[in-house]
């Protein structure tokens, strides 16, 4: 090969079918004698149901069922992250609500008809009966004594409190002692993930063999499995979960929702497929949102610059329940990661969970690390500026020096390696950062206003080990999976058990075998999101597929490898230690010209006629794998941007990021994470907001209100990346989907 | 109503009724799944097709109004197996990630270039307006987009 593969920017295999229409999505199945489903939702934020007249709907011709929640054999939809000593309150959340409804979206009926249209008409007909209730949209006025409480189970209606504190005596005597303190409230507005396909579900019963098929738009096929499972009562193994072409999610996709759950109960109760596919106003209304913090932070420090504490009171909002992640989000993945990439001695977060009456909250692209980066650099630029200090001096002096194996902070995290004046170096270069200070100063004098943001940033992924999940009250495991299965003639077939949707692993995972044992990349498939053909897994977030499962697959790979060593010292009639290795071929040490290839031992091993003694036959590896420790890619962002002063308006001029996810297996693709993610984050700081009125009526309810960015609010972004090994992953890598979200809000707003 | 469509090269006489949307004309009638629905308020541009050589946004028109039209989707833009310049510079320059806004960016683009062939990055990016992509945060779908004006215009 005269290029190696991994590293190279190989076009995706997974475009042919996207570009040319082929590709299929849940909504694109249709099957014999499918029924539609639209679920009826409440127009109220928080009322008590009085009652539900279905008669009129039934009467529709095509209708074939229409039920409510009294009708269901389903159990509560639960959360699936408990934390530990932070008095969780585990409110129900059933599939439909049946005395009080609790977010306008609520669902409280479904109805099942011959057309999506008949059902669309015959649900405006079901007739619902509401006392209608005081709604609470705030997390921060939620928690007050008087407000509308939406639980019994949670006075105040808080969900949680958690605490992490590298010590409080010495953070009270920091912030005692110090020179100066830098206080902010930070308000981390409401995003919607919008993901451009929105939610569907197609569910299937095979009454003979009653086997439950679902087909849903999810990021872990495996974990749906799993919880729907318990919700509908199917046993696991008569449940197949396949996540088939997914557009889009960024979180929104990795909670289990009522209604792929009323799907699977529909198929099953009137023994024909059911299709369920969100609009996009629905989606808007009832696809989890992300972010929801009001936030009060402080900064403690020296006079010279020295930063001796840092701490911060989040009040989270929930929104009406707890969704399947939701109370790790502002605890485990924000509050540890108050110090950042610096050496801060004193940290404390105290997270407070709040429902709130509206659509409930879920990881969105970052989740968690994205408020916490964005906090301690905004305190880091109030810090500097009550210094008067450069913002970049700052950060010097409180960065954490280079290490190469493990560092740990103050809070207790152990960050596996990093570079960060490195990264702050090439990016302040490529930005030209003295000269655009001038610049700044110039234009200042002829009223021009120029803004530059610099952030340093860490972030926390690869989310394993699961010893470490047990212990933060994640109901799973963290751990990845892969299966290499050799066909006879030497076609690899490679299983994972997470499921990517858009972020290409289909060609880096192929990529990655084909690096390891030198089959030519078009002769690897690689198979996900399907719970019958994959296997267990945990789930594409937190960009943890190629950091955990990308190390399951090089381990799964290195296995064949080994074998095929074997076979081949058993063929070459020399010893094992005597085989090199090169690129899909082992020869015998010094006779080159001695070899067999991967395909020659495959073969061999497949057929069985000789093998060496104790190996079985057949060439297929399968590997579980669960990582030491969490990843922590970095990096350091610069933004300038340009301030009109008569309307406000913010123009971004250049945006210079430098990223750091230790090797890259296609540079094209950590790119593209890197510019999907930016946008995001870039569009929190800009346009991005969801807006309830003091009903918790959604005014931000469809594309026409929400602003989405568009591409000409950006120029063309300037990317570099370092390079810095992770030390506990097989072949280094860390980790790219979240980056650029968790970096870019901070840089562009300060 | 009767509507007689001409998708693809190929005319399709239907009994459709009046409310029906192209899009779900395409997609239901037809089993054209390429086209994908987005966001039911012609922001989002997914469901962009031709109509009579112009980009459309197929949830905003009516089947009936595509009577005795020649349609274009994504599935009949490639000539046979050789895929049309656009499609192949998105997936040369990796223009699209999950894929479910690429049909109707490809389609609002190629639409686009009829009338700009040679379009700057600005008015590129201001072409855009009506296509949202949640995922590759446009860049190198802007170069997708010059990459194709500069091989269809040479």
């Amino acid at each position: 090969m005269a290029t190696r593969i991994f590293g190279s920017g190989i076009r995706r295999r997974e475009d042919p079918r996207l570009i040319t229409g082929k590709a299929k999505f849940t909504g694109d199945i249709t099957l014999p004698g499918m029924l539609h489903m639209v679920v009826v939702r409440s127009p109220y934020a928080h009322a008590t149901i009085k009652h539900i007249d279905t008669t009129g709907a039934e009467a529709v011709p095509g209708v074939v069922g229409v039920f409510t929640g009294v009708d269901l054999t389903l159990h509560n939809i639960p959360c699936a992250w408990i934390i530990p000593n932070s008095n969780l309150k585990l409110v129900p959340h059933p599939p439909l609500a049946k005395e009080k409804v609790r977010y306008v979206g609520d669902g409280v009926a479904i109805v099942l008809a011959e057309s999506r249209n008949i059902a669309q008409d015959a649900a405006e007909l079901v007739r619902v009966e509401y006392d209608v209730l005081r709604a609470v949209v705030s997390p921060e006025e939620a928690v007050k004594d008087g407000a509308p409480q939406l639980f019994e189970e949670a006075p105040n209606n808080i969900a949680f409190r958690w605490i992490a504190s590298s010590g409080d005596e010495g953070l009270n005597k920091a912030f005692a002692e110090a020179d100066v303190v830098v206080k902010e409230r930070i308000v981390q507005q409401v995003l919607l993930p919008s993901a451009m396909e929105t939610r569907a579900a197609v569910a299937q019963w095979d009454s003979g063999n009653e086997e439950m098929t679902l087909w849903v738009t999810s990021q872990n096929p495996h974990i749906a499995r799993f919880v729907i499972a318990g919700v509908a009562g199917i046993p696991e193994h008569k449940l197949r979960v396949i996540a088939p072409e997914v557009g889009g999610g960024f979180g929104s996709k990795l909670p289990v929702y009522p209604d792929e759950a009323l799907a699977v109960w529909a198929a099953r109760k009137l023994d024909r497929p059911v299709k369920w596919v969100e609009t996009r106003s629905e989606n808007y209304l009832v696809t989890t949102h992300g972010r929801d913090h009001i936030e009060y932070v402080e900064m403690a420090a020296t006079k010279d610059g020295k930063v001796t504490g840092i701490k911060g009171t989040i009040y989270a909002g929930m929104g009406a329940y707890l969704s399947t992640a939701a109370p790790g989000i502002p605890t485990i993945a924000h509050g540890l990661m108050y110090s950042g990439v610096y050496t801060i001695p004193n940290i404390r977060c105290e997270s407070i969970g709040v429902f709130t009456t509206t659509t409930p909250v879920e990881a969105y692209r970052g989740a968690g690390r994205p408020e916490a980066t964005f906090l301690v650099e905004r305190l880091m630029n109030k810090l500097a500026d009550k210094l008067g200090m450069d913002p970049v001096a700052l950060r010097r002096k409180n960065l954490i020096p280079p290490f190469a194996n493990g560092h740990v902070v103050a809070i207790g995290l152990n960050y596996d390696s990093g570079n960060y004046a490195a990264a702050l170096d090439k990016a302040l270069g490529m930005a030209g950062y003295e000269q655009l200070r001038r610049e700044q100063a110039e234009a200042r004098k002829q009223g021009r206003y120029i803004g530059i943001g610099v952030t340093t940033y860490a972030e926390l992924c690869g989310f394993g080990p699961s010893q470490v999940a047990g212990a933060i009250g994640f109901q799973g495991g963290l751990w990845e999976s892969a299966i290499v299965r050799v066909s006879p003639v030497g076609k690899v077939q490679v299983l994972i058990g997470s499921s990517p949707h858009g972020q290409g692993e289909e060609t880096t995972f192929a990529q990655i075998v084909s690096d390891e044992l030198g089959f030519p990349v078009q002769d690897v498939d690689v198979i996900h999101g399907d719970t019958n053909r994959t296997p267990m897994g945990w789930g594409t977030y937190g960009s943890r597929t190629t950091a955990v499962g990308g190390a399951a697959l090089v381990l799964a790979a290195r296995k064949i490898k080994d074998k095929s060593r074997a076979m081949a010292a058993h063929l070459l009639e020399a010893a094992v230690e005597d085989i090199d290795y090169n690129d899909g071929k082992f020869s015998v040490k010094g006779s080159p010209d001695k070899f067999k290839t991967i395909q020659d031992t495959t073969l061999m091993a497949t057929l069985a006629w000789n093998l060496p003694p104790g190996m079985d036959p057949g060439m297929e590896a399968s590997q579980f794998y669960d990582p030491p420790n969490f990843t922590y890619p970095f990096g350091a962002h610069v933004a300038v941007v340009e301030v009109e002063p008569d309307t406000g308006q913010v123009l971004l001029k250049r945006y210079i990021a430098v990223d750091d996810c230790g090797p890259h297996i296609n540079p094209m693709i950590v790119k593209g994470q890197i510019h999907g993610g930016l946008v995001q984050g870039i569009g929190q700081a800009l346009c991005e907001g969801a807006v309830y009125d003091d009903n918790g009526q959604l005014l931000t309810g469809a594309m026409t209100d929400y602003a989405m960015p568009r591409a000409d609010m950006f120029p063309r972004f300037e990317i570099d990346h370092t390079v810095t090994p992770s030390p506990h992953h097989p072949i280094g890598v860390k980790g790219i989907g979240e980056a650029g979200t968790i970096a870019s809000t901070p840089t562009v707003y300060n | 109503m009767k509507v007689s469509i001409t998708v693809n090269g190929k005319r399709h006489e239907r009994d459709v009724e009046p409310r029906m949307l192209l899009v779900d004309f395409i997609r239901e009638e037809l089993r054209l799944t390429g086209t994908n629905m987005g966001c039911d308020t012609s922001q989002c541009g997914s469901c962009t097709v031709h109509m009579d050589g112009r980009a459309i946004k197929s949830c905003t028109c009516l089947a009936v109004q595509a009577d005795g039209r020649q349609v274009t989707t994504i599935e009949g833009l490639a000539t046979g197996d050789t895929l049309h310049p656009m499609q192949e510079a998105f997936w040369e320059h990796h223009g699209l990630q999950c894929g479910f806004c690429t049909p109707g960016m490809i389609m609002a683009t190629t639409a686009y270039l009829k009338d700009h062939p040679n379009p700057s990055e600005a008015e590129i990016r201001h072409s855009l307006d009506g296509n949202f992509c949640r995922c590759t945060g446009y860049q190198n779908i802007v170069a997708a987009v010059q990459s194709a004006a500069k091989k269809i215009g040479a």
